[in-house]
């Protein structure tokens, strides 16, 4: 077994005994926590398609993050008051069951992205950045101007919505809920990372011109996983409009897409664990300076600027060396 | 005579008051090297972009297997077989030699969407990428990342992916570069065997080189052809001597 596959299972590992620790000691705040964890984790991952494998540094993913809360937001409160979400073509009342919230999210999330990215990845390097960003301003300032869904105030879920068979109330339900969906977008990040597809991606994140001169033109790969990578993201969002029975514009402002950038450079850039590793570690910082000041993104400011300085590849890097490319 | 495979009818490029490709027309023929020489300046390396379609002409055709595709991007191009090396090493650094080759392979067997089947398990991908470096004498060097690559070992690379797509026709900017005299001997004689395969439309400045492999030589001063023909008539041609090889008359 690599160095790195070891690291990646002790992450999934102690992320899935916190929750059972706090059981155990009853501390369940720290369930939450760790939901909290998984669920940036998973937003993360997606970013992590486009970011880490693709190059494509787009400071606009708290959008599809936000699109999926308000996914789960609207969706059951549409459920809950029994009012029509639409009623052309068919009468549909919204739903409280994840996994069709899930499918909506991650489907309005890539619909959204197709054509965002088809305009942005027209450009590269600091125009793609600034172009993604002010996509996801539009759509932050249409959420605060819309009075139907709570406008500036957000829009709360009375019940957490449903899974099938399952009582999704109980906490460790969710997280265990939150954690699988993870692994399975952790699996997903690594079978495409290793594919054909995945080839290309990285090929065109190294160099671009070379990928062209071998007859894969980058733009249709990179809109490809830019759109994978929002859904992934999308779907993140409405767990955790879930996890706080809770959404507001404050999911889809720019500094959330910063923070769901720092969490990779946190992790570890490309890094099929990085995404993982970033979000523990930004919660617990989160928690522990949080709970010793208030100015605790002061501290995390250094933190970044230590990993930028000196270990680029982020705890994944420091702790299992550079990334191999078979 | 048969069909050239690759043909340009007066191409014409300015940038600013800059004629870097004034009118230039010239022929690529069935298993012919064709050398493209001239001094610095003279708009060798933008004449191969607007072939490989990375720089657009504003005026004129490339036509390639009887088709105009001059609308085309680089990578159309390249799918319709058009092989080419950069002058300056452009390879992927992080992936290995192998990798970069399978690139290649990966584009010149279809479509690149798919997502499930890890490349390295992938014998149609692997085997093609091995054979192509075991012909350019890399097969030992397979698994270290182009970063890490000699100077010269990249050249060879870049020649094994353009190789690795199977093209009908090769655009080689300065495969030379930079490489020793040993280097450039057994390059030599290896492109002379690969005119064969696909003719070769060859950027050189090594004059050995050139004058051992080309069939026939275009001559490029100031984004004009003075000259084309067999290495003897370039030798003799008068204003070739005056403008580019520095005699005076």
């Amino acid at each position: 077994m690599s160095r790195e596959r070891a690291i990646n299972l002790l992450l999934a590992g102690l992320l899935l005994s916190v929750p059972l620790a706090a059981l155990a000691l009853g501390e369940l705040f720290y369930i939450t926590l760790a939901t909290r964890m998984a669920i940036l984790a998973l937003a993360a991952v997606g970013l992590n398609f486009a970011l880490g494998l693709g190059g494509l540094v787009s400071f606009g993913h708290a959008a599809f993050f936000g699109i999926g809360g308000y996914v789960a937001g609207i969706f059951s409160s549409h459920a809950f008051n029994q009012t029509p979400l639409f009623s052309w073509p068919f009468e549909f009342f919204g739903s409280d069951q994840m996994p069709a919230i899930w499918l909506a999210a991650m489907l309005i999330s890539a619909l959204i992205a197709l054509p965002i990215g088809a305009i942005s990845l027209r450009t590269a390097g600091v125009y793609f950045i600034m172009i993604t960003l002010a996509f996801a301003q539009m759509i932050y300032y249409f959420a605060i101007s819309w009075p139907a869904y709570g406008g500036e105030d957000g829009l709360s879920i009375v019940v957490r919505n449903g899974f099938p068979g399952v009582n999704t109330a109980v906490p460790l339900i969710f997280f265990l809920v939150c954690y699988v969906l993870l692994l399975a977008a952790l699996a997903l990040f690594a079978l495409v990372r290793d594919s054909r597809f995945g080839a290309a991606l990285q090929a065109g994140r190294q160099n671009e011109t070379r990928l062209a001169a071998v007859g894969i033109a980058p733009f249709r790969i990179r809109l490809a996983a830019f759109t994978i990578s929002a859904a992934i993201t999308g779907l993140a969002g409405a767990l955790l409009a879930d996890l706080n029975r809770f959404v507001s514009p404050s999911m889809l402002s720019w500094q959330m897409s910063g923070e769901l950038i720092v969490l990779i450079i946190l992790g570890g850039t490309g890094r099929l664990f990085g995404p993982v590793a970033g979000a523990m570690l930004f919660v617990l910082f989160e928690f522990v300076l949080g709970g010793l000041t208030e100015r605790w993104q002061f501290f995390l400011g250094l933190i970044l600027l230590g990993v930028v300085l000196f270990a680029r590849g982020g705890l994944i890097g420091v702790l299992a060396g550079k990334a191999r490319h078979g | 005579m048969a069909e050239p495979v690759l043909s340009i009818r007066d191409l014409r490029k300015s940038f600013g008051a800059l004629k870097a490709t004034d009118g230039v027309s010239l022929d690529l023929r069935p298993g012919e090297i064709h050398a493209l020489i001239g001094p610095n300046g003279a708009g060798k390396t933008t004449l191969i972009h607007q072939i490989a379609g990375g720089i657009t002409p504003d005026s004129g055709e490339v036509v390639f297997l009887g088709e105009d595709i001059g609308a085309l991007g680089v990578a159309a191009r390249a799918r319709r077989g058009l092989g080419r090396s950069f002058q300056i090493s452009s390879l992927a650094p992080e992936f290995s030699a192998l990798r970069n080759v399978m690139l290649a392979v990966q584009s010149r067997q279809g479509s690149s969407f798919r997502f499930f089947r890890p490349v390295m398990k992938d014998r149609s991908l692997t085997e093609p990428a091995m054979a192509m470096l075991e012909r350019t004498g890399l097969a030992a060097r397979a698994n270290v990342p182009a970063a890490e690559l000699s100077h010269g070992e990249r050249r060879q690379l870049e020649i094994a992916i353009a190789l690795a797509l199977g093209p009908r026709a090769f655009l080689l900017d300065e495969p030379m570069a930079g490489m020793g005299p040993e280097g450039s001997r057994a390059l030599t004689a290896f492109l002379d065997g690969l005119r064969h395969e696909a003719p070769i439309l060859l950027v050189e400045h090594d004059m050995d080189a050139v004058f051992a492999l080309a069939d026939r030589i275009s001559v490029l001063v100031y984004g004009r052809v003075i000259a084309t023909g067999t290495v003897d008539e370039v030798r003799g041609d008068a204003e070739v001597r005056r403008a580019y090889l520095g005699e005076r008359p």
